[in-house]
């Protein structure tokens, strides 16, 4: 029953855009880890950039 | 073995519920058909749409293939090409189609009767809206997520990449003067609903500062709070609505609260989107999704019954609401719900980019699309649990009822429809507005049928709150695409001067951005505003409009899925795409011809315009319609312009698929396929 609360609440994080960081985070690790040289975007820096990102183009409807 | 015999068994079941559903609701007669009915019947028939056809089409057709990787996973850089859940990518891309399109329009369709209407929504969804849904879904995940545009370009020829972009930018405009004037209508003389909608804005605003620098990317922390305060706002419109000073401040007519809109219009295209539109979007789609669910859990525990008749004799082309027989208006009156040629820009572009397998197309892509058109249903049914003379009293404008509450009534109880000015005035006064009459556009209606059922649920005292959350729901979302519209009308409009003076074509240069942003909004504006003095509602006018060129890119769409699928050796099933094009044609021609060309002044716009010449001409119109006849003249012309405009689109379009298939079926050159490689899935079932 936890786990099913549990796996529910993931999925509204991830619907909702509330743990992109953390993603973003997982996605560097696995792709970039080894790039020093950039290190990955805090928090606010990559959310303001994945937000203006998404309204370009064709979101939403009728 | 046993296990099939259960499946088949069920199956069975399923099938002959749906049968027996859908003969209730089609053959009922005489007694009233419970909503329950309406629900059953359509529900099974998604159940077997789903499970039988759109398996057939994933795997027969498209020949969907669960072992390619997704361009997600190909193009995987942790931003827009991201492999996402299944469920998750369902979740966003029901969000980005369903907007306040099947709301309205099965509202203003019910003038027919619940059932043309019912019918339509069903069958058009399974056959046409959904199949284009998927299909589109699928040829863009095949070609790296690549929009409409750009396929009919690369697959078709330029012509057609040209028609789907001006298509679209058009559409942009006439769908948000559309919108615009059902949140006017909405708000006119109501100080509750629009101290309500206004308030929408700085919570909007508090959000978006919220979640970009209080607390940056918390972003289900800074909607709970909006949705909170966005409830607070509506228990605080009843209180202003009792308040003398407050309640003068917010209680305009309609004109001003135009200019209101264009205003906020113009103010929301201009500033940047993490302050209004990203924010309010948040907000409309957490309300979108919760309003739903709770409307549904209400229908199934109330079970009302449908008090609209199955057929009205409106269906000859006399209704109040808007003009025209049955056939073709009643298609292109419903058209999200249905089908909807806007789907296809969400379905090609963004949602391919998430997903994680080719087998996820059949639930996004047509899935996606049965529970928009499940949300249609539930507004046909809000709208006919109304008794049919109060949802005329309310969907009638003045201009064909009378201006007077005792005309109006009178009027409406001719037909056979019985309403008295006292039972109207009861009804305004439970849900706390001034008058009900006249107030075109589906959202009141909408916002008094499912306050009645959500109120015979939770308690009959809270009606006025009801119809306000009700209202301040649908205004809430009207204005996300009003937003997110003028913004995407801005893009194109710059993309396209931007060949003409690159300096122009700047999307973060602020004199092009101030400039483009103008003329959008004073696209949409002049509609808004013509609709707004326009005393037959403006809504008879524009929602025809939208209709016809939502369909008109439906219709694109599945022109270009047809030619694909043509091109790519599978001519023999090519009719998947290929037959509800073939009614689109037919339902967007007859419908183009008639608006055109029709002698009945509440149908043809030329005819209307030399009716309205010869009156005043004559010298019998009274002063205030004088007043603004050449401004009405001049709109009829112009949409009778626009919509030969459309009619020409579609079929240099559909003309060019068929001359492309021509070639290709008598095997001369034509452009080549654009599919990308196959490359192996990497990802485990599961996996994400």
């Amino acid at each position: 029953m936890m786990n099913w609360f549990r796996q529910c609440w993931q999925h509204v994080r991830q619907l909702s855009g509330d743990d992109m960081y953390e993603r973003y985070l997982a996605h560097y690790a696995e792709h970039h880890a080894g790039e020093t040289d950039t290190p990955p975007l805090s928090r606010a820096e990559f959310f303001r950039q994945w937000q203006d990102e998404k309204w370009q183009g064709v979101k939403r409807c009728c | 073995m046993i296990k099939g015999l259960w499946g088949r068994a069920g199956w069975s079941g399923v099938t002959l519920l749906g049968v027996f559903a859908f003969a209730q609701v089609a053959l009922a007669r005489g007694e009233a058909l419970n909503a329950l009915w309406l629900l059953a019947a359509a529900i099974c028939v998604y159940v077997i749409a789903y499970r039988f056809y759109a398996a057939w089409i994933a795997a027969s057709v498209l020949s969907v293939d669960a072992t390619r990787a997704t361009p997600a996973e190909r193009l995987n850089n942790g931003r827009d090409y991201v492999p996402t859940n299944r469920w998750v990518v369902f979740g966003h891309h029901f969000a980005a189609i369903a907007g306040p399109g099947p709301l309205v329009g099965p509202t203003l369709a019910a003038q027919f009767g619940y059932l043309p209407g019912t019918l339509w929504i069903l069958i058009g969804a399974v056959l046409g809206g959904a199949v284009q849904d998927m299909v589109t879904l699928f040829l863009s995940t095949r070609r790296d997520g690549r929009s409409l545009g750009q396929m009919a370009r690369d697959e078709i020829g330029a012509i057609g990449g040209m028609a789907a972009l001006f298509g679209t930018f058009i559409i942009m405009i006439i769908l948000i003067a559309v919108l615009g004037l059902v949140v006017v209508n909405a708000m006119k003389h109501s100080p509750w609903g629009t101290s309500t909608v206004a308030a929408t804005i700085p919570i909007a605003m508090l959000v978006g500062v919220y979640m970009r620098h209080l607390r940056p990317g918390r972003v289900l922390e800074a909607s709970l709070l909006g949705v909170i305060l966005l409830l607070a706002s509506v228990v605080m419109g009843g209180w202003v609505d009792h308040h003398p000073v407050l309640a003068a401040l917010f209680d305009h007519e309609g004109l001003p609260l135009a200019f209101g809109v264009i205003a906020y219009g113009f103010a929301a295209a201009v500033l940047p989107v993490w302050l209004l539109l990203a924010p309010r979007d948040y907000l409309s789609t957490f309300m979108k999704l919760g309003t739903v669910l709770v409307l549904a859990i209400a229908i199934l525990w109330l079970r009302p019954d449908i008090h609209m008749p199955a057929i009205t004799p409106f269906i000859d082309g006399t209704g109040p609401i808007f003009g025209g027989k049955v056939f073709p208006f009643v298609f292109i009156t419903i058209a999200c719900g249905a089908i909807s040629g806007f789907h296809a820009l969400i379905a090609s572009g963004t949602t391919p980019k998430l997903m994680t397998s080719e087998r996820d197309i059949r639930t996004i892509g047509y899935g996606a699309m049965l529970l928009e058109s499940f949300v249609a249903i539930m507004a046909m049914i809000a709208a006919t649990i109304l008794e049919p003379g109060v949802f005329f009293a309310i969907n009638s404008p003045a201009g064909v009822v009378g201006k007077e509450a005792l005309d109006a009534v009178n009027t409406i109880s001719s037909w056979g429809y019985q309403v008295t000015v006292e039972q109207m005035q009861h009804l305004a006064s439970v849900m706390g507005e001034s008058t009900l009459f006249a107030r075109t556009g589906g959202a009141p209606s909408l916002a008094v049928g499912m306050a009645s059922i959500l109120g015979s649920v939770f308690g009959e005292h809270l009606l006025a709150l009801w119809y306000h959350f009700a209202i301040m729901f649908e205004a809430i979302f009207i204005l996300t695409t009003l937003d997110a519209g003028t913004r995407v009308g801005r893009f194109m409009l710059q993309d396209m001067l931007g060949n003409l003076h690159p300096k122009l074509g700047e999307t973060s240069y602020t004199p092009s951005v101030i400039f483009t942003s103008a003329l959008v909004v004073a696209g949409w504006g002049y509609f808004l505003y013509i609709g707004v003095i326009d005393p037959n509602g403006g809504v008879n006018i524009l929602w025809p409009l939208f209709g016809i060129s939502n369909q008109m890119l439906a219709a694109i769409a599945l022109s270009i899925g047809t030619g694909i699928l043509i091109k790519s050796g599978k001519a023999s099933k090519a009719w998947v795409t290929g037959l509800p094009l073939l009614w689109l044609l037919l339902i967007t021609t007859t419908a183009a011809y008639e608006k055109i060309f029709s002698a009945d002044v509440r149908v043809g716009f030329f005819a209307a315009a030399s009716d309205l010449s010869q009156k005043l001409a004559a010298g019998v119109l009274p002063p205030e319609k004088a007043a603004v006849a050449p401004q009405l003249i001049f709109n009829q012309q112009l949409d009778a312009w626009l919509t030969a405009f459309f009619v020409i689109v579609l079929w240099v379009v559909v003309l060019d698929m068929l001359n492309m298939s021509r070639r290709y079926l008598s095997g001369k050159p034509v452009l080549p396929l654009t599919e990308a490689g196959y490359v192996a899935t990497r990802l485990e079932k599961g996996a994400v």
